[in-house]
């Protein structure tokens, strides 16, 4: 093998160049830490790959190309599946024609995110199966084995990452012989993607007997394998959980899971049987312990503690002794906060001025809850600044209720906030309502992508742009306004008393581009008027 | 055979240049034919926080995390984070910080991550042109020229 072969790359980086050497047509997604670079990795690549407005939409596009006979591949991080979990589950009812790839990239831990859900259980939940490699040489080689799955039972395949696996980088060598790309072409079978009830029951049953089979054809698949070593300890483990135990339990057996749903039972039962004690190593909910256990095979799990967290060799070691006394805590480092010259600054300083009740949302100008700006109330989804925020207004005495603001990001409010604008014009409260707009013209917190409202593609050329004011105008807003907070902070505080005064639906677009994006912004434009771009 | 990993964490404030001297320390540990295995944390923490990222090489790396407390070389960017990361340094560990160059030698203070890069060379089996084609490969081509300098200043061969 060349040494030009071997190259030191990121689990998204991994999982991009697998894409493009196992021809997938079409990959799309919503930027997410830490899955967004595989998007952007499969682009520079020369794959055709591209932002939808949220995951929903992603994995709807996603299935079309599947339903094409395409191989198509979806990319979110854990909350996005949330969101996409609506065509998820019927889409294992339908299947697909060419292969259908979902990456779910789980943050325990909590890096970036604002929960640490363990996306296993949607596999279980939807019936997708599941792959989970342990580096990024695994989560090149599992993308084809999730095409083969893929093809072989026509359903879609859950590839399930976590951080460490999507941003540490570690040393691939690609195939050399790739896929040749599916011919993309439409056959008539509504039976199977018209789920009206008629359909549905069938389909359902198709997709227990489907899982059945790959249940069957796991027990005896490479993805699982056994590594012999001393009988008195056996682990059964997955994903970056077996790196950190093998190098904290060098000399035990080992049950390595590739594919862990739906698991091979057999396989474990005979595992466990062989070794003095068995330990099922996992990062985050109890899901392998369980399962197994349910399947009559007494196996020792680790303790609630660690399902708190990610796991490393130390904390691995702790399990394997039994050890549940206090974890030392980390020495404090310094906490983020907002770029100095951030033009959100001008906003939040604002805001806590007026001691608003500020509905926040997800996004870098979710750190206006830390000092020194302490003037956010509530992050929950995204999206959900408008909903809480006209929930808030909804029961709130007159007096508090009129000092309520939903506050959201530009990406974010084309993500989830859309269809609370709707229902404020729909529902509107008794004070009425003010929304604010915080657009800095890019995704700022996981890392500088496009979207809708930008009017650029992902590999930042120009397209179709979705107006924030012209929507919330056409919608029915009456009182919008386009601002800059910064260039005139004195009168975005005049035009927020009044608008929390009004008693009416006003919604407030502060726009000024993140101060990390403003060249690079300048330079796309700038490219575009150079190709004389007439759109 | 499991043969010695060596154990490096970089550290600083989010914008410091922690994740590309760690990049540069990776590939220049990768050209020299090592396993390596190189891990941090994206996103949120990245705004203006702190960042630390850990490198591991040798014949053959597992966990890509270095477990607290064995890190064989803790190289820090500034002086008030030396003392959050001191604990995940190993009795008879190697502290490379801003302390250990003159600063005022440096060609542009943005290549101080690349300069104390230089410093931890020292202590490396790693061949000084693996150095060379990994901070190249790793930077614009605008800046080859001051982080050479300034890694030559670090390794304590500048002017040769």
């Amino acid at each position: 093998m060349s040494k030009t072969d071997r190259r030191l790359l990121s689990g998204n980086e991994a999982v991009a160049r697998a894409a493009l050497d196992a021809g997938f047509a079409l990959g799309a997604g919503y930027p997410g830490t830490p899955s967004t670079e595989i998007l952007e990795s499969f682009s520079e690549l020369g794959g055709h790959a591209e932002w939808a407005p949220n995951e929903k939409v992603a994995l709807e596009v996603a299935l079309g190309a599947a339903f094409a006979g395409a191989r198509a591949l979806v990319t979110m991080k854990h909350v996005g599946l949330n969101v996409a979990a609506d065509p998820l589950f019927t889409a294992t009812y339908t299947g697909v024609s060419g292969a259908l790839v979902v990456v779910s990239a789980d943050d325990p831990g909590m890096a970036s995110s604002q929960n640490e859900q363990d996306n296993r259980r949607y596999a279980l939940a939807a019936g997708v199966p599941m792959l989970e490699p342990s580096d990024s040489q695994e989560a090149y080689d599992l993308v084809f084995q999730a095409v083969e799955v893929s093809q072989r039972w026509q359903l879609p395949v859950l590839l399930r990452l976590t951080t460490r696996i999507c941003h540490s980088k570690t040393v691939v060598r690609a195939r050399e012989l790739g896929l040749a790309a599916a011919r993309p072409h439409f056959e008539h079978d509504a039976k199977a993607r018209v789920m009206i009830p008629a359909y549905a029951r069938p389909a359902h049953r198709r997709l227990r007997q489907k899982l059945a089979e790959i249940a069957e054809w796991n027990e005896s698949s490479p993805l699982n394998r056994i590594e012999p070593g001393e009988k008195a300890l056996g682990i059964v483990t997955s994903g970056i959980s077996y790196v950190h135990a093998r190098e904290a339990a060098g000399g035990a057996s080992f049950l390595k899971l590739g594919m862990t749903y739906p698991l091979p039972m057999e396989k474990i039962r005979r595992f466990a049987a062989g070794v003095q004690r068995c330990l099922v190593v996992e990062e985050g909910d109890p899901y392998l312990v369980e399962a197994i256990r349910a399947a009559g095979i007494a196996v020792e799990g680790k303790h609630e503690m660690y399902r708190f967290g990610e796991l490393d060799v130390q904390r691995v070691r702790r399990i394997l002794a039994g050890d549940v006394s206090p974890e030392p805590t980390p020495p404090r480092g310094k906490p983020p906060e907002l770029c100095k010259g951030c033009p959100h600054r001008a906003v939040f300083e604002t805001l806590g001025k007026l001691d608003c009740i500020v509905a926040g949302d997800i996004g870098c100008y979710t750190l206006g809850v830390l000092p020194p700006f302490e003037a956010m109330d509530s992050c929950v989804c995204m999206g959900a600044a408008i909903g809480v925020g006209l929930g808030l207004r909804q029961v709130l005495p007159a007096e508090q209720a009129r000092r309520v603001v939903s506050v959201i990001g530009d990406s974010t409010f084309v993500h989830g906030g859309i269809t609370g604008l709707v229902e404020m014009i729909y529902n509107p409260p008794p004070t009425g309502h003010v929304l604010l707009i915080l657009d800095n013209g890019t995704t700022a917190m996981t890392g500088l992508q496009e979207h809708p409202g930008t009017g650029r593609t992902l590999d930042h050329k120009a397209t179709g742009r979705v107006v924030f004011e012209d929507l919330a105008r056409t919608l029915g807003v009456k009182r919008v306004h386009v601002v800059d907070p910064s260039k005139d902070p004195a009168g975005f505080e005049k035009l927020m008393r009044e608008s929390l005064a009004c008693g009416e639906l006003v919604v407030i677009v502060a726009r000024r581009p993140c101060l990390l994006a403003a060249k690079k912004i300048r330079a796309y434009q700038a490219a575009d008027t150079g190709e004389g771009d007439g759109g | 055979m499991a043969g010695k990993v060596t154990n490096i964490v970089v550290a600083g404030r989010g914008g410091q240049g922690v994740l590309k001297a760690s990049d540069i320390l990776a590939e220049a540990a990768f050209r020299a034919g090592r396993d390596v295995k190189k891990s941090e944390l994206h996103g949120m923490s990245q705004r203006g926080g702190s960042v630390t990222s850990d490198v591991r090489f040798g014949p053959q790396v597992l966990s890509p995390m270095v477990p607290a407390g064995e890190t064989d070389y803790l190289v820090v960017l500034a002086a008030d984070q030396v003392e959050v990361n001191r604990l995940e340094l190993r009795q008879g560990g190697v502290l490379i910080s801003p302390a250990d160059i003159d600063e005022n030698l440096l060609p542009n203070r943005r290549s101080l991550n690349v300069a104390l890069l230089g410093v931890l060379s020292r202590h490396l089996d790693i061949a000084e042109s693996d150095w060379m084609a990994a901070i190249q490969a790793n930077l614009p081509e605008k800046l080859h020229e001051a982080n050479a300098g300034a890694f030559a200043l670090g390794r304590g061969s500048a002017g040769r």
